[in-house]
């Protein structure tokens, strides 16, 4: 079993493990952020460039470094190979530009978008951005359509991380959406206008890093920080019927699948779960779900959630010198930008 | 009169066609391989001949074949990668619209060396013409016994095709290139696996630029050990460079490598000076993608060693005073013209090749298209030639592949060498010409 | 699907021909060569229910033609004049004067670029370096490379292509039957 060592931690890890899970599993502030990675999928990753670590040495055998920083995601651990991630000035730089790169055409309309306050690009311009753009061009924009009945696209938020069209690639068994164009003209898209409707289709929903596909059933229902996550099963013959239920003042606005501490799917649900099972008594319910995410989502009043959130950046401090009081809309969405 | 490998019989009548190229000598080389080398005896001598990718990178070609992967049972193959598309370069053109035969000839004793039985030639789209004359070749080969079933009665197979792009720079790239030949977009591959391993359609597969493959047929007729011979140092050969710009003799030549630049600029031989008795201003040697160099870092090395046409002395001085070889597009420019517009050009190029797979050239390309364009037209600001400058350092090594460099280099390189240009576009505008050239054919009002 | 279109009997055989080229079970990997002869087929570009017909010759998904249709700057999604003027921009075309041959064109023509005549003759594009950077400046249409040009000449070709009237697209895939090389160098 090679071993590793991210900013000065060493870990032991199973032949094959990325330079990415290797730093998950020692965890907390040497874990890169990924935005387009995503353990469900196969072949995801290495577009977004977030996770990008330095490698100091390559391994025991080649002890020479890398000549540019790689993606951890898609960088396989060798054993004696030294990492560095926060405890390097010139990565921290270097996704500070990257998050630039990535704002400089999305819209910034937390205010108005349904994935404020669950959004990895929120979370990702928080903790690695800078307070200000630089850019002072038009934006590109794309008029926002219905994919469906179920699924709103809002290309204009979109990053590119590929994660829908993979999802339906290795989910579902007819993909019509895809990458058309290229360059900074590239869109998600069906082309022509169609349908994205199969038994799975939802999960495209879940993967989305940012408010680019969003669930229409839930659209403008409420703040996501207003609804309390509980998890909940059912017998169903689709899929694991292992699910999140959203709720406010007992009734169930929406069904997501449950998603680990890294934003990520942990089983993909049907659209039957989803769509058709909003009542509460379709379920038997397990409790209220840990939302382990040290994002602007566990601000208020998840389990758990406030100590950790409150923990994490007492222990790191915070980048570029933010102050976090935890006080009533303190680390609300709506006034990180 | 320096050595000719590549172009020796190009102005001899009918070279395109099999006849006259035969008579002349041609597919010796596939004769000699086939027949008294074995593979590993045609790799060695790559080897000797210290040849390295025309294509631009330089890579060791014969290191790249003895990376091949060759599983039991796995078809491997052998690409061309003819889609030059790099700003200033033009020779492949034009060796497969002369002498397409030497092409040929080279895909052969190469596909044979690697143990390839399928070879493709992928071309870019827009090269129609040369299509057609690549194909009849192709089919001249087929009818004269060179392709196909049992070669020379050797029991050696070889089926070559020809594949044509349809307008990507990025298709240039190797695993770009493989993604457009198996039917997709052309977007670039995430390394490792390096094609060697996994390839065309996840076989192992080996990708040489059209001029490296060509090359492949003097080697073995002449020898590795006489290949390297010729050249300077570690620079070994002759090379194809693609002259334009602002020359009498704008065109292709083949120079033995070690050429000085000088002579190569001011020489009746070669390029054969500046256009209209003007002074030379800049140089981009090795194609858009390199950086630029002002005249006198161009002539000669910052130690004052006069510069050479190689690899080494080129890149002597890193990018703080030196440049590449690259593809050998060799650029000229003379004194009236406007490095910031011809920057503006590159850059607008580059954005609008990017693939947009990844988020630094995706967004960071257009982003500096616009800051250029806000330059030339009058609208910048010092602030504005820094921001670039930050700009390109967070694009450069941060990308999927090599095309953030590419589109980063030449804007680094551009203020590098020319910042007192870009300063007096943004306090003087008004009297750059070439900002009221601009204003008055877009029919704007002057600044 | 109920597909309309059809390839000539020509075109098809070009486009199995192709097919064979690949490993049986590669078939994609002719997508773009028979997207070039679907472009020639059917009046220089590339229509949904177009790309439709090609995915199922090649028994892919539409979408998978779509992304591909899209990324390649030679297809054109939408429809062309008979004539496409393609002029290069890019630094030794504009060295040598390429940005003045667009603007002769737009005022010969009355259109900007990017733009097509009323009369649906010309279309006016201008393109990224195509290899010609020596016989600078250039411009391609259909597929012919027309260098060294002047306004001069420029003005020629494109009354020639006026007078002609005949659709300047890629030529498809036209295998050994022409080999003759049309080029206007002035040397």
């Amino acid at each position: 079993m090679p071993k590793v060592t991210i900013d000065d931690i060493e870990i032991e890890v199973p032949d094959g493990t990325t330079i990415l899970q290797a730093a998950r599993m020692i965890g907390g502030e040497v874990v890169p952020p990924a935005m387009c990675y995503h353990s469900k999928l196969k072949t995801s990753g290495g577009y977004c460039r977030t996770c990008i670590v330095k490698v100091e040495k390559g391994s025991e055998k080649d002890p020479r470094p890398m000549p540019k920083p790689v993606p951890s995601c898609r960088t396989t651990v060798m054993d004696g190979m030294v990492v560095r991630n926060k405890t390097a000035p010139d990565i921290v730089e270097a996704r500070a530009g990257i998050v630039e790169f990535l704002l400089i055409n999305h819209p910034l309309d937390c205010p108005v978008c349904d994935q404020a306050g669950e959004c990895d690009l929120q979370d990702l311009a928080y903790e690695h951005g800078k307070s200000h753009s630089r850019y002072d061009f038009q934006r590109r924009t794309f008029e926002k359509i219905d994919i469906g009945e179920h699924i709103k696209l809002h290309m204009t938020r979109c990053i590119l991380c590929y994660r829908c069209v993979k999802t339906a690639e290795q989910i579902t068994d007819g993909r019509v959406h895809g990458v058309i164009y290229r360059g900074d003209a590239a869109e998600i898209s069906t082309y022509i206008q169609n349908v994205i409707d199969n038994d799975f289709s939802g999960n495209v929903i879940d993967v989305c890093p940012v408010g680019a596909l969003t669930d229409r059933t839930f659209r403008f229902k409420s703040r996501v920080w207003f609804t309390k996550p509980v998890d909940a099963h059912r017998d169903c013959p689709k899929c694991s019927g292992q699910v999140r239920l959203w709720e406010k003042g007992g009734e169930v606005l929406r069904v997501t699948a449950r998603k680990d501490k890294y934003g990520e799917v942990e089983s993909f649900i049907c659209n039957e779960c989803r769509y058709d099972k909003k009542n509460a008594s379709d379920w038997v319910i397990e409790g209220p779900s840990k939302v382990d995410r040290h994002s602007v989502i566990g601000a208020n009043h998840y389990e758990n959630s406030v100590l950790s959130a409150t923990d994490d950046r007492q222990q790191t401090g915070l980048p570029h010198g933010k102050k976090v009081e935890l006080g009533e809309g303190a680390l609300n969405p709506n006034n990180i930008y | 009169m320096s050595k000719k490998l590549l172009l020796q019989h190009i102005d001899v009548p009918g070279i395109n066609t099999y006849e006259v190229y035969r008579k002349q000598g041609g597919y010796k080389a596939v004769e000699k391989a086939l027949k008294e080398m074995t593979a590993d005896q045609i790799l060695e001598e790559v080897k000797t001949s210290g040849l390295r990718g025309r294509g631009g990178a330089g890579f060791p070609t014969g290191m790249k074949w003895s990376f091949l992967a060759k599983p039991e049972g796995v078809a491997r193959y052998l690409v061309c990668n003819a889609d030059e598309s790099e700003p200033g370069t033009f020779k492949d053109r034009y060796l497969m619209e002369k002498i397409p035969h030497l092409l040929i000839e080279g895909m052969i004793a190469s596909s044979f060396a690697l143990g390839a039985n399928t070879a493709y030639i992928y071309i870019r789209g827009e090269y129609f013409y040369v299509h057609r004359i690549l194909e009849n070749a192709i089919k001249e080969a087929y009818a004269n016994g060179w392709l196909g079933k049992n070669i020379l009665g050797t029991g050696y197979d070889l089926d070559l095709y020809m594949q044509i792009g349809a307008g990507a720079y990025i298709c240039g790239e190797e695993t770009a290139l493989l993604e457009s030949l198996e039917g997709k977009r052309g977007n670039p591959r995430i390394k490792p696996p390096f094609p060697a391993v996994a390839g065309l359609w996840g076989r192992p597969t080996v990708v040489n630029n059209v001029e490296t493959i060509a090359a492949v047929v003097p080697i073995i007729n002449e020898g590795g050990a006489n290949y390297a011979n010729i050249g300077v140092g570690k620079s070994t050969g002759t090379k194809l460079i693609s002259a334009s710009g602002h020359i009498n003799k704008p065109g292709v030549y083949e120079i033995e490598l070690g050429l000085p630049v000088e002579e190569f600029i001011y020489s009746d031989q070669y390029c054969g000076g500046i256009r209209n008795g003007k002074e030379l201003k800049a140089v981009v040697a090795g194609g858009s993608s390199v950086p630029i160099l002002p005249k006198e870092l161009i002539l000669k090395t910052a130690a004052g060693e006069p510069r050479l046409m190689s690899y080494e002395s080129l890149g002597d001085g890193g990018f703080q005073t030196g440049t590449m070889l690259g593809s050998g597009g060799f650029i000229v420019m003379d004194e009236d013209t406007s490095i910031v517009k011809n920057l503006y050009t590159f850059s607008r190029f580059y954005h609008h090749e990017s693939c947009g797979q990844c988020s630094p050239c995706r967004e960071g390309t257009g982003w500096m298209e616009k800051i250029l364009k806000k330059i030339i037209s009058g609208n910048g600001t010092l602030s504005d030639v820094d921001l670039l400058w930050d700009i390109q350092s967070k694009i450069e090594g941060k990308t999927i592949c090599p095309l953030g460099e590419a589109a980063a280099w030449p804007v680094a390189a551009a203020i590098r060498h020319f910042r007192k240009e870009f300063e007096e576009y943004v306090t003087n505008p008004q009297n750059i010409v070439d900002v009221k050239h601009y204003y008055r054919v877009n029919n704007l009002a002057a600044v | 699907m109920n597909v309309k279109i059809q390839f000539s009997e020509k075109a098809l055989a070009s486009v199995n021909e192709i097919i064979a080229r690949y490993p049986a079970d590669k078939k994609k990997s002719a997508l773009i060569p028979v997207l070039h002869i679907a472009q020639a087929e059917f009046d220089g570009w590339l229509s949904a229910e177009t790309m439709d017909y090609v995915a199922s010759i090649l028994e892919i998904k539409p979408i998978e033609v779509y992304e591909v249709a899209s990324f390649y700057s030679m297809f054109n999604l939408k429809p062309v004049g008979k004539c496409l003027l393609e002029v290069c921009r890019t630094s030794s075309c504009w060295l040598m004067g390429a940005e003045d041959v667009v603007r002769f064109i737009e005022n010969k023509l009355n259109i900007k670029e990017g733009e097509t005549t009323a009369d649906g003759k010309f279309t006016l594009k201008t393109v990224e370096c195509l290899g010609a950077c020596g016989y600078a400046p250039m411009l391609q249409v259909g597929d012919k490379f027309y260098e060294f040009l002047t306004l001069e000449k420029t003005e020629k070709i494109i009354d020639n292509l006026d007078s002609t009237g005949k659709r300047s697209t890629y030529n498809g895939w036209q295998t050994g039957k022409e080999s003759e090389i049309i080029m206007n160098r002035v040397d």
